[in-house]
């Protein structure tokens, strides 16, 4: 890593360091350590519980950590928690207003507990939230909830949002508009720490992913980064009919020893490692000898989902 | 960083300045923004409505107009000894039931939690709280006071000195109590828990009616807090004295309810 540049602020946004966190026995957050830059999107991605929301909640001051260290805008979320508060604006993954309050009427008050708030008809506009102003927050669907959650975390200006599963639940057009809205959050400078199991959010949106499974770290860089180390390719075979049980074993002796075959399930197995156009013909000429009918056989890019899947042996997706 | 962010290909968008202007509003803006906010979505409530106004005001009609079919004999006039009683009723209701109740729903709502992370400090969330209680009482005493004066009520002079610290003492215990309900159960055994003791309390609590006329269980009920306010309110509204002994007890309450809330409530 190059120095920051000399304008730039010494310290990242957001610094945690061997985090530990329990529940009664059950360790929840096992020993993590991340930086998040400022001025960035930084995505938290992992499957449900791996401990996103836990890390998230302790950098909002609402969890004290068991263990190790954290710090938000160099302060500690916990004891600065009045000096931190103001700066920070937090989406939490439901709930978070009166059943029988209107959705313009929440907004307005959050916005009034700040001291220079954004300007409530254009963020309402821009969130799509503009027509269902006078409605109880009881009767907003799933999506109107998220996007009033959004707006919410935002409307005092803070200098980082935390965002906690922003696109749960919501369709096509309200999900391209978050992603819109975070990104030009990020360009005017408010940096941006999302937790996500939708790679495809993380994928196309972060500046930085750090990938955690059981609490802890397993993976950080940028999406390029992570994407293209290690392998360049990928092959998936889906077959009509289940594997025989030495199906993985069988495929791995086929193609040799530099690739690694997994099974994902009866139907389906995937290939990463040096794959290329002849590695299909070898897939191919293998389901002929077996006897394997393929339903398709792709050559892709590598994906966060693959991954995720070649560092845990899971797939990411729930 | 780009810094054309702000426009769309398609130029729908209005441009917004997202850069970071973060500060807290001063205290007491936020204090009066939540009060005003929880004031208003109390009076909104159809159920905590029929609890503020429409009960006392039925107890007050019904028991004024009944009391000498039904046998009552007090030294007073009924509408005398009632509307005191029925304005102390009117104070429980409010502090003690309808803050239960909507705290309780606040927890399970998350609201309580989404104000945490706001800029407004849980001092002055408690703040926002009280002066809304005052606020939705006010009202509710402005209604009531109309239709005692309707019905001929003629408090005793210097009425005002001890019903005002008794309201605000009676506040503070039954909001204290009420929050130590609302912070040790589930939202909707608070909402059952709530309007039960209201209920109990309305029937053998010594609010409407004088501990005195309870007979040996009325020393009890001075005990009580709602005994307590009720006579604290008959005895300022009937004498034009301060009930110190009562005042005191609510005070005492007001003290256990504290110690309680403090112990065991959660924000979440």
């Amino acid at each position: 890593m190059s120095a920051p540049p000399p304008e730039a602020p010494a310290s990242p946004a957001v610094e945690i360091d061997g985090l530990v966190m329990r529940y009664g026995e059950k360790v929840a957050v096992d020993g993590l350590s991340l930086t998040v830059d400022r001025a960035s999107i930084t995505a938290v991605l992992g499957p449900n519980g791996a401990g996103k929301t836990t890390t998230l909640e302790t950098a909002e001051g609402y969890r004290s950590p068991h263990r190790g260290t954290v710090r938000v805008l160099d302060l500690d979320p916990i004891r600065d928690r009045r000096a931190l508060l103001p700066r920070i604006g937090v989406m939490l993954q439901g709930g978070g207003a009166w059943s029988g309050v209107r959705a313009d009427e929440m907004l307005r008050h959050v916005a009034r507990l700040h001291a220079h708030p954004l300007d409530l008809d254009a963020l309402s506009d821009r969130l799509g939230l503009a027509d269902c102003g006078r409605t109880p927050y009881r009767r907003l669907s799933g999506g109107q909830q998220q996007r009033l959650g959004l707006a919410m975390a935002v409307v005092g200006r803070p200098e980082i949002v935390f965002v906690d599963e922003p696109t749960a639940g919501m369709d096509p057009a309200a999900r391209r508009t978050t992603w819109e809205l975070l990104a030009e959050l990020r360009d005017a400078g408010v940096t941006v720490v999302l937790t996500t199991h939708y790679m495809e959010e993380a994928e196309r949106l972060a500046d930085r992913i750090h990938i955690i499974d059981h609490g802890r770290l397993i993976a950080s860089g940028t999406p390029l980064e992570l994407t293209r180390g290690g392998h360049a390719a990928t092959i998936r075979l889906v077959v009509t009919t289940p594997f025989p049980a030495d199906a993985p074993e069988s495929l791995r002796r086929s193609l040799g020893d530099r690739v690694e075959v997994t099974l994902l399930d009866a139907v389906s197995i995937v290939v990463t490692g040096p794959a290329d156009a002849s590695s299909l013909a070898v897939v191919s000429r293998w389901c002929e000898d077996n006897d394997v009918l393929p339903e398709s056989l792709t050559l892709g890019q590598r994906t966060l989902e693959d991954v995720f899947l070649e560092l845990t042996g899971r797939e990411l997706a729930t | 960083m780009s810094p054309g962010g702000g426009v769309d290909r398609l130029g729908r968008r209005e441009e917004m300045d997202f850069s970071p202007r973060p500060g807290p509003a001063p205290f007491p803006r936020m204090v009066a923004a939540q009060a005003a906010m929880e004031a208003r979505l109390m009076l909104r409530n159809g159920e905590q409505l029929l609890l503020a106004v429409v009960i006392p005001v039925i107890v007050l009609v019904g028991g004024v107009s009944g009391a000498h079919h039904v046998g009552f004999h007090f030294t007073h006039r009924a509408v005398d000894v009632f509307t005191p009683g029925v304005l102390a009723l009117a104070v429980m209701s409010t502090s003690f039931t309808s803050l239960a109740i909507a705290t309780g729903f606040e927890r399970r709502y998350g609201v309580i939690k989404r104000l945490g992370s706001s800029p407004l400090p849980r001092s002055g969330l408690l703040a926002g709280k009280v002066l809304a209680l005052l606020l939705v009482e006010a009202l509710q005493i402005a209604v009531l006071v109309v239709v005692a004066v309707i019905l001929d009520w003629q408090p005793a002079t210097g009425a005002l000195g001890g019903a005002v610290p008794a309201i605000v003492v009676g506040t503070g215990a039954f909001a204290s109590l009420g929050l130590f309900v609302a912070g040790v159960l589930r939202a909707e055994a608070t909402l059952a828990a709530a309007n039960l003791i209201y209920v109990l309390l309305l029937a053998a609590g010594a609010v409407v009616l004088p501990s005195s006329s309870y007979g040996a269980f009325g020393h009890v009920t001075t005990w009580l807090p709602s005994g307590a306010l009720g006579d604290a309110m008959r005895q300022a509204c009937l004498h034009g004295t301060v009930a110190w002994r009562d005042l005191g007890v609510l005070v005492l309450w007001a003290a256990i309810g504290t110690v309680l809330t403090a112990r065991t409530f959660r924000w979440e």
